[in-house]
């Protein structure tokens, strides 16, 4: 018997995913390097903050306690959010931006492939609503990489550099946690160490294609879906709940 | 015999898209049912993109267009499944797209430019005004388009 409380945060490990790389996102409008840029990045934001509240809709409704979506996303402190690690890392440069983008959307993509046939329904038509919407995320950071992998020296560099440093935290996405175990057995979710290999070699022939190189040796850093995050976060929540902190209850 | 719903769907004929006003939400393919229970009316909307602003507005323009036309218990809700897809346009909607000189979407290749139907086109951002649309220029006619984007 799986308990409400496991997909409750499984749930809310997407939502929550969707939610602070949404915001990383945003924090480029108005910065974006030329004007097309700064439009995709916000559209791609809007599409992720649009998804989280799917997932916090139906977290709430699956928790049954009256909270709200709203609820969950500012009256949440950073111990209790679900999120990968690589989601909250400031947002870096353009390339690191795009990087990420591809790293966390191809994975995401992948999974969400898997659990279009979750026994659990509601699971399966969310993924397939926000699968449409990452795929053309990640067509267009793909372009991105290559443009800037295969454009001048000091494009690749930026790149190069952007992959040491994100490719540690793509280690996260394949190490289920003890509750997801238990809905992975149920046959509720797939098993993230399943589609590394796909991703892995997906993920790799873009990198190459682009002329990058994955490095070989580096730590490999989890503990985001357990609510063991980086110094970042905090300072994200602070922005974005400032106004329900400050004014309990205020609405629009 | 005209029902209760085809009455209701003739009155949401003309509930324009927020964004792109020429085009009905029932054009635009996002209704997906109406149902008539009790006396009451459900409409139910499946909402675009995710990030759409638009998604919380536009249940709230039908609501009202109905209200207006002495509907009394109306509901108007969201649902995310199915998933809407630019194949839900109709022919119609297609048409009044092409004519406000948006390109409407179009399974493989390139768009067609909306003001003189060359195919010789060029993309100019991934991304445009709303979600759901993309730039283009037109390489023979030099006048650049928004593109709704297959979806």
């Amino acid at each position: 018997m799986i308990a409400n409380q496991q997909v409750f945060q499984f749930v809310l490990h997407l939502a929550d995913d969707s939610l602070i790389l949404g915001h990383r996102l945003s924090e480029w409008c108005g910065h974006g390097p030329t004007i097309e840029q700064d439009i995709a990045l916000t559209n791609l934001a809007l599409d992720l903050v649009g998804q989280s509240r799917l997932y916090y809709q139906y977290a709430a409704e699956i928790e049954g306690k009256g909270r709200t979506e709203d609820d969950l996303a500012y009256l949440r402190d950073v111990i209790e959010f679900r999120n990968h690690l690589i989601t909250e890392l400031p947002r870096g440069d353009f390339a690191f931006t795009v990087l990420r983008q591809y790293l966390w959307c191809s994975f995401r993509t992948e999974f969400y492939q898997h659990l279009l046939t979750s026994s659990e329904i509601k699971l399966g038509e969310l993924a397939a609503k926000c699968l449409k919407e990452l795929q053309y995320h990640q067509r267009f950071s793909i372009t991105w990489i290559n443009r800037l992998g295969l454009g001048t020296k000091v494009s690749h560099e930026k790149m190069q550099t952007a992959l040491d440093e994100l490719w540690p935290y793509t280690f996260e996405f394949f190490q289920p946690t003890a509750a997801e175990e238990k809905l992975i057995n149920a046959s509720l979710i797939p098993d993230c160490r399943d589609i590394r290999k796909t991703w892995d070699q997906s993920c790799q022939s873009v990198l190459r294609e682009a002329s990058l190189v994955v490095p070989q040796e580096h730590w490999d850093f989890q503990g985001g879906k357990e609510g063991m995050h980086t110094e970042h976060l905090g300072y994200i929540l602070a922005e974005m709940q400032f106004l329900q902190r400050t004014y309990p209850g205020l609405v629009w | 015999m005209v029902t209760r719903e085809d009455r209701v769907r003739q009155i949401l004929l003309r509930v324009m898209d927020p964004e792109i006003p020429v085009i009905s939400v029932v054009d635009l393919g996002i209704i997906h049912k109406i149902k008539s229970v009790d006396g009451a009316i459900e409409v139910q909307v499946m909402p675009t993109y995710s990030g759409c602003p638009a998604t919380d507005y536009i249940p709230q323009l039908i609501a009202k267009a109905l209200r207006k036309e002495g509907y009394v218990e109306v509901k108007v809700i969201n649902v995310n499944f199915p998933v809407w897809g630019t194949d839900r346009i109709t022919s119609e909607g297609r048409r009044l797209l092409k004519e406000y000189g948006i390109a409407p979407p179009k399974v493989g290749g390139t768009p067609d430019c909306p003001q003189c139907g060359a195919n010789d086109v060029e993309q100019i951002s991934q991304f445009g005004s709303t979600p759901c649309k993309s730039l283009f220029r037109c390489r023979e006619c030099l006048e650049p388009f928004e593109y709704f984007k297959c979806h």
